[in-house]
């Protein structure tokens, strides 16, 4: 009688004695959450990388269905809750654009600043998490020092931390308040007296002023370390063929030189808003670039993402003299009682790890038929397995961290 | 190029048996293509010099569905569910939005998950999205190379975006409702 093998790959599997299965995740800290890889070893060098995703799944696009556009807004903030800002704006400008509401000037320039300051926030905390996945530990106390600033800033402006639902659909919940008591991070950082009464943009350009000189201190730490640069240069190598092919998108898709912003590229409703604003697109190679690096590689990835934090800067300081300047309200208002056309739109948005899109059906009545919200990262770690082949056991941190994926965006 | 340019490119070249009704009226135009020759239109689309569609933005199912019989007159769609491509050119920067329609179930009967070609030969995104929206929507994707599960868990019975999904009860011990 012969032996009969369903699956003849198990059995060569089971002859190899060297090779391995490593779980890795979900709860390893160098996975930013509850990513969990699956991990064919065979000694130190990974054969195959499997991402399984969902811990974090709640089927946000289920809850969607059975509420109103603005009661989404919450929903929204916890998807990317590292720039819930962002993906405010991303739903809002979706909803806008499907019931055809043009939104204030005023509220345009608010909310590029906004957009833009949480931003600076998301990618530092890319950049802080990304050394802490390679071993050095102080990069990430500067990065969150920086953050917390931000969050101050972002207390005074609608009383939320994290989960801020301020920019809504028609424009933002509050006006940016006239004067704030100046943050006393801030205070003690550039050594003012806590408590003085600063009006609220003076207080931005303070902090930008400030955080302009931390920049070069974030490069001696990380990006021209040469510990670093041996981490990351070379390693993790994404083809702009590949890249686009996976959809990947954001400072990923730009990282591996293609040239692809949605806020000078995108759609009418969404490049509007940047109408006026100077800005460049950082786009790798880099001249500045050490000799080790290649095109599409983890330094790349990381180094378009400190880049942004500088262009982001500059179109911060754009917008406070626009905002100033604006006439008209700071918010359209919206009412509860909209029936949202039989239309459908998709609208994406460029929010700090790519392109954030959201799908909204409407059937005639006050909640969508169908809301579907398309990550960015979802796309950026599909292409994990393509990038984690043949490297050894080590880089998967230093590769799945140059990602910079936000779970909560993945599994929604 | 605008949506009537590369409505008039594909029904040259694929006729009108393939591409089907179009809204050039809509907010976001879009063009229907028959399920049986997705892969060859979007293999089309991707590699013409005039539209080089090389980016999948999304790809999602919806669910055309009133599962409230008194609602469902007023519904104005019937019955049927819709998986709903958005492809973008990187390079000519233009858009598109393509839908193929089938049943809920095949042949009606119900559980009978709806069959529509696999895109992951041409799109490598493609092979995440159709795994989620089989998870999630119900629809089998035919020829896909790892059709399972990718947001719920394996063990998980039913695909929760459909219009009438029940809520479970029970789920290994824990409580639902």
């Amino acid at each position: 009688m012969s032996l009969q093998i369903e699956d003849p790959r198990i059995v060569e599997f089971d002859v190899q004695t060297d090779e391995m299965l490593v779980n890795m995740g979900p709860q390893h800290p160098s996975t930013h959450g509850v990513l969990r890889l699956l991990l064919r070893t065979d000694g130190e060098i990974v054969h195959e990388c499997t991402p399984h995703i969902g811990y974090l799944h709640r089927c946000a696009e289920k809850i969607g269905e059975n509420l109103s556009p603005p009661q989404y807004i919450p929903y929204t903030d916890r998807m990317d809750y590292l720039a819930a800002m962002n993906m405010n704006l991303g739903f809002a400008l979706a909803v806008e654009k499907l019931i055809g509401m043009e939104v204030p000037e005023k509220a345009v320039h608010l909310r590029v600043l906004i957009a833009e300051i949480g931003r600076i926030a998301s990618h530092l905390v890319g950049m802080g998490t990304y050394g802490l996945d390679l071993g050095t530990f102080s990069p990430f106390l500067y990065a969150f020092r920086e953050r917390e600033i931000i969050l101050d800033l972002f207390e005074e402006v609608c009383g939320a931390r994290l989960t801020y639902s301020y920019i809504t659909i028609g424009g933002a919940t509050h006006d940016l308040p006239d004067e704030i008591e100046m943050p006393d991070g801030l205070a003690s950082l550039i050594g003012k007296h806590k408590g003085e009464r600063l009006p609220f943009l003076d207080v931005i350009e303070i902090f930008l002023q400030w955080l302009e000189l931390r920049i070069r201190e974030y490069h001696t730490l990380l990006t021209k370390n040469m510990i670093f640069i041996s981490r990351t240069a070379g390693l993790g190598i994404l083809s702009p063929e590949m890249a686009v092919s996976y959809g990947c998108t954001g400072p990923v898709l730009r990282g591996s030189g293609v040239n692809f912003d949605l806020r000078r590229d995108g759609e009418a409703i969404y490049t509007r808003m940047y109408k006026g604003y100077d800005f460049e697109v950082p786009v790798a190679p880099f001249k500045e670039a050490p000799r080790e690096v290649i095109v599409g590689d983890n330094w790349c990835r990381f180094y378009v993402r400190m880049m942004e934090v500088v262009q982001a800067i500059r179109l911060v300081r754009q917008a406070i003299p626009k905002y100033k300047a604006a006439t008209g309200s700071y918010r359209e208002p919206f009412k509860m009682n909209t029936k949202l056309p039989k239309d459908e739109v998709y609208l994406e948005t460029e929010a700090p790890r790519g392109q954030m899109g959201f799908y909204v059906v409407g059937n005639g009545e006050g909640n969508p038929l169908r809301l579907r919200a398309k990550s960015s990262c979802f796309c950026n770690v599909s292409v994990t397995d393509q990038i984690c082949q043949g490297v050894p056991l080590a880089d998967i941190p230093a590769i799945v961290g140059s990602l910079d994926i936000v779970m909560g965006e993945i599994d929604r | 190029m605008d949506i009537q340019g590369i409505h008039s490119i594909l029904l040259e070249r694929f006729g009108e048996s393939v591409v089907g009704s179009q809204t050039f009226k809509a907010i976001d135009p879009w063009i229907q293509v028959s399920a049986a020759s997705i892969v060859e239109v979007c293999t089309f689309l991707r590699d013409d010099s005039r539209l080089l569609f090389n980016h999948l933005n999304d790809l999602c199912g919806v669910d055309y569905f009133e599962p409230d019989a008194k609602k469902a007159a007023k519904f104005g769609h019937e019955p049927h569910v819709e998986v709903v491509y958005h492809l973008s050119s990187l390079k000519q920067r233009h858009q598109l939005k393509l839908k193929v329609v089938v049943p809920r179930w095949k042949d009606n009967v119900e559980g009978q998950l709806p069959v529509v070609p696999s895109l992951s030969a041409v799109f490598g995104i493609a092979n995440w999205h159709e795994r989620e929206a089989y998870d999630l929507m119900g629809i089998h994707f035919e020829g896909h190379p790892n059709l399972r599960r990718i947001l719920c868990p394996e063990d998980w019975i039913g695909h929760p975006m459909r219009k009438d999904y029940a809520f479970p009860l029970e789920y290994h011990g824990v409580r639902g409702r």
